[in-house]
């Protein structure tokens, strides 16, 4: 290593603070066109969904357990189950799938 | 007035427990390697601190392992991390537009992937103090798993590290599912999205673009295409 380690921090803490900072306090009065509007309203819908899959398969030991808990999440929250409740149960049928698939 | 800033911020603080599990077990994680790469457990715990970015960390640590330029440290950031930048111009229409100025410079700060989709699910104008309720109980999380990854890598059995691994992904699942019940655009949106996300993953040539381009671009093509085919009527927006 040759730089300091504490630059290396104070450096990426800096970038990154200033990419979220910027925007919010940067804009700050409501945006008028209705294409803008329409962007940024589904910008966390596709955001959290390109997140979510396929990258929820390569988490765990095999791609089907991944997909149980994915499968689980799905069904829970269409059923209008909380964050919690959905979390913890996709998490358990993850964790019981793989005592029985992974060795 | 007070009142109700303390039941958003109570709100936020239960909200974000399971943002606090999943950051537990990232963290975790994120800890034991920056030992492997010769941080000390006060720098690892520093750097989750000042940063509260998994993907944007477990970058970093192979640039400075490396030995590289500040510059390259910081192009990197810029470019994994680009995404918040959507998410804070997102959340900019988002927050109560009565609260004080200030209050954008420190939810700045806590501008996550889970702290933005938790604070963007909220009806109505954005509350700070709800972000703030996240924040107070996520990120502690965030740096406690980066300690006890750092000085007791392996306490934890990899079968529960693996099962929680999932816990933000279905978190993620549990909030932008819901909305889609009542509005087909969405259902759609949110199908199309990961079957071009699959395609891009898997497919020869796409899929050796890094994963933090792949968020950025799969998101303003999607959502320009899905705002140019589907404008949004003012209700919904709001």
């Amino acid at each position: 290593m040759s730089g300091n380690v504490y630059v290396y921090i104070f450096v990426m803490a800096g970038v990154t603070y200033l990419i979220r900072m910027l925007p919010l306090t940067l804009i700050t009065k409501k945006i008028q066109s209705t294409f803008i509007k329409s962007f940024l309203y589904y910008v966390p819908y596709v955001t959290l969904s390109v997140m979510t899959f396929p990258a929820i398969l390569r988490e765990t030991s095999t791609p089907w357990s991944g997909l149980a808990g994915f499968v689980t999440a799905l069904l829970l929250s269409y059923k209008g189950k909380g964050l919690i409740f959905v979390s913890l149960c996709s998490c358990a049928v993850v964790f019981l799938l793989e005592l029985i698939l992974v060795a | 007035m007070s009142k109700t800033n303390a039941q958003h911020f109570f709100k936020g603080c239960r909200d974000g427990v399971p943002i606090m599990l999943g950051y537990l077990a990232v963290s975790f994680s994120f800890g034991i390697k920056a030992l492997l790469e010769h941080l000390t457990v006060g720098q690892a715990v520093l750097m989750s601190v000042a940063n509260v970015t998994s993907a944007g960390q477990f970058a970093s640590l192979s640039v400075i392992a490396a030995a590289g330029s500040y510059l390259e440290l910081a192009l990197s950031q810029l470019i994994i991390n680009l995404r918040y930048c959507l998410m804070s111009a997102s959340l900019s229409q988002k927050v109560d537009p009565n609260a004080p100025f200030f209050h954008r410079f420190i939810m700045s700060y806590g501008v996550t992937d889970e702290i933005f989709a938790l604070s963007s699910a909220v009806e109505g104008p954005l509350s700070p103090f709800y972000t703030y309720g996240q924040m107070a109980v996520a990120i502690p999380g965030w740096a406690l798993g980066t300690l006890l990854g750092a000085i007791a890598g392996n306490i934890l059995p990899a079968r529960v590290l693996v099962a929680l691994s999932v816990a933000l992904y279905c978190m993620f699942i549990a909030i932008i599912v819901p909305p889609a019940k009542q509005n087909k655009t969405l259902a759609i949106v949110i199908v199309v999205s990961m079957v071009v996300s699959a395609v891009f993953c898997y497919a020869p040539y796409l899929r050796d673009i890094s994963a933090g381009m792949r968020v950025i671009i799969l998101t303003v093509a999607l959502s320009v295409a899905a705002a140019l085919i589907r404008p949004v009527k003012e209700e919904d927006a709001a």
